[in-house]
C-alpha cells in the first residue's frame, strides 16, 4: 500500500473506468490561482467556478443543456509534484541524500553507479532504484555489489514518476544518513519534467555522443545541477570538443557544474565523491542526525 | 512520449474535480501550454483519444492555448520574446535572459454538463 496516498501498489495514475470514482487519492490540493482571470468571461466567480448552465434559480429543464464551464487552473504536473514532495519529506526524515541520474541510453549510467556504489558503500549506506522499461538486469548488476536495489519497470513508460519512486521506497529500508541513487530511464527528454523528490538531477553525457546535445535537449540540462562528462578516457580516439560541450551546457544552464569523469579508469571520480560528501554532510545536519 | 502521462495527469485532475462538482460528461478540456515547456501540443493531441478512452474525459474535445515564449533581459531592462528557452536577447544579444512565459503546462478549464 502506498504510504503517500493510500492506494494499492498496482494502482496506476490512470483513472478507473467511467462511472467509478477515484478513491485512491484523498489528500487535499491547494487550488492555484496564480494569474488573473482572462477577459473573455463577464460574470462573477464563486470558488473558482464559472457556472454558465445551472439554470435560472437552479431549475433544470429536461432537454435543456446544463453545460457549464469550470475553471481549474492547476498545473498538469501538480499530482506528480505532490508525490515528489512526499518523497522529499520522507528522504529528509532519514537524512538520505538522493540523486536522480538522467541521460540517453548508453551514456554509462549503470556502470558509473556500480563503480560509485563499490567505492562509496564503505563510507555511507547506499541504496539504488533502477528504472528501465523492461528487465531487472540493472538492479541485478547493482545487487552484485551488495547494495540493496529495487527495479522499477515502466513498461511502455519513458520516464520514472514520483509515484513509482514512492512505491520503490516502500521496498527499501533506508539506513539513516545514506545515499539513494535513482537511475532514470535512458531518455534525454521525458524525465526532465518529472520531479522525483531528489536533491539533484545529475545528467550523464558521454563523449561518444554529440557535444551539442545540451543545445538539442536543453530541458534536461536546464533541470540538472551537475553534468558528468563520462568516458573521457576515450577522448584521444574521438573528435569530441570538450570545451564546446561545456559551453553548450552552460548556455542552457549557467548554474550547472561540470565534471569530467571516466567510470572505467576512475578519472575525475574523486571530485564527484567530494561533491557528494559535502552534500551528504549538509543533509545529515538538516535531519538532525549525528554526523 | 511523456505526453501520455501528462494526459493521464489531466484525467486525474478531471476526476478530482468531479468529486467536488457534480457532472456526468466533459465536453471540452482546455489546456494552456507554453511553447518553451515540456509538452508538444501535437503529441498531446495524438494520444488524447487513446488515453481518455474509458474515463470521464472520453469524447471530450481538447483545446490547447499556446503561450509564446517571453523573457526578461537584465541588460535591456525589458521583456523580450524568446524563440528558444535559452535564446539570446533579440535586442542586445545578452545570453542571460530569464524566461518568464512559455513554460506553462496547465489545465485551465473544463466545459461540463
Amino acid at each position: 500500500m502506498c504510504t503517500v496516498c493510500g492506494c494499492g501498489t498496482d494502482i496506476s495514475t490512470k483513472a478507473p473506468g467511467l462511472g467509478s470514482r477515484v478513491a485512491a487519492h484523498s489528500h487535499d490540493h491547494v487550488r492555484e490561482h496564480s494569474h488573473p482571470h482572462s477577459d473573455h468571461h463577464h460574470h462573477d466567480h464563486v470558488e473558482g467556478t464559472i457556472d454558465f448552465g445551472s439554470g435560472i434559480a437552479g431549475v433544470e429543464l429536461p432537454g435543456v443543456s446544463q453545460q457549464r464551464t469550470i475553471r481549474i487552473e492547476r498545473d498538469i504536473l501538480s499530482k506528480n509534484d505532490a508525490f515528489a514532495h512526499a518523497n522529499r519529506v520522507r528522504l529528509r526524515t532519514t537524512g538520505t541524500f538522493a540523486l536522480n541520474f538522467v541521460s540517453s541510453p548508453g551514456s554509462g549510467k549503470t556502470s558509473l553507479l556500480v563503480r560509485a556504489v563499490n567505492d562509496l558503500q564503505a563510507r555511507w549506506p547506499v541504496a539504488v532504484i533502477e528504472g528501465d522499461q523492461q528487465t531487472d538486469r540493472d538492479a541485478e548488476r547493482i545487487r552484485a555489489t551488495g547494495a540493496p536495489a529495487v527495479q522499477i519497470n515502466t513498461g511502455k513508460g519513458c520516464h520514472l514518476d514520483a509515484h513509482m519512486v514512492g512505491h520503490a521506497l516502500d521496498h527499501l529500508s533506508l539506513a539513516p544518513g545514506g545515499l539513494l541513487f535513482i537511475e532514470n530511464v535512458g531518455n534525454l527528454v521525458c524525465p526532465a519534467a518529472f520531479d522525483l523528490g531528489e536533491a539533484h538531477k545529475v545528467v550523464v553525457l558521454s563523449v561518444t555522443e554529440g557535444e551539442d546535445k545540451p543545445l538539442k535537449y536543453p530541458d534536461m540540462f536546464a533541470a540538472s545541477d551537475l553534468m558528468l562528462l563520462n568516458k573521457v578516457d576515450l577522448l584521444p580516439h574521438l573528435e569530441f570538443d570538450v570545451d564546446a560541450c561545456v559551453a553548450a551546457a552552460l548556455r542552457v544552464n549557467p548554474r550547472i557544474q561540470v565534471m569530467r569523469i571516466s567510470s572505467r579508469t576512475g578519472e575525475g571520480l574523486a571530485a564527484f565523491y567530494a561533491w557528494i560528501a559535502a552534500r551528504v554532510a549538509a543533509t545529515i545536519e538538516l535531519a538532525g542526525l549525528p554526523a | 512520449m511523456h505526453e501520455m502521462s501528462l494526459i493521464e495527469s489531466v484525467v486525474a485532475l478531471v476526476e478530482d474535480e468531479r468529486r467536488k462538482q457534480d457532472f456526468s460528461r466533459v465536453r471540452t478540456i482546455r489546456l494552456v501550454v507554453g511553447v518553451l515547456g515540456h509538452a508538444e501540443p501535437s503529441a498531446l493531441r495524438f494520444c488524447f483519444e487513446a488515453v481518455t478512452r474509458g474515463t470521464i474525459a472520453e469524447g471530450a474535445r481538447l483545446e490547447i492555448e499556446q503561450v509564446p515564449g517571453q523573457g526578461w533581459c537584465g541588460s535591456c531592462r525589458q521583456s523580450v520574446s524568446l524563440s528558444e528557452r535559452f535564446a539570446a536577447c533579440p535586442v542586445c544579444g545578452d545570453t542571460q535572459v530569464k524566461m518568464t512565459d512559455g513554460g506553462e503546462l496547465r489545465l485551465s478549464e473544463l466545459e461540463v454538463e
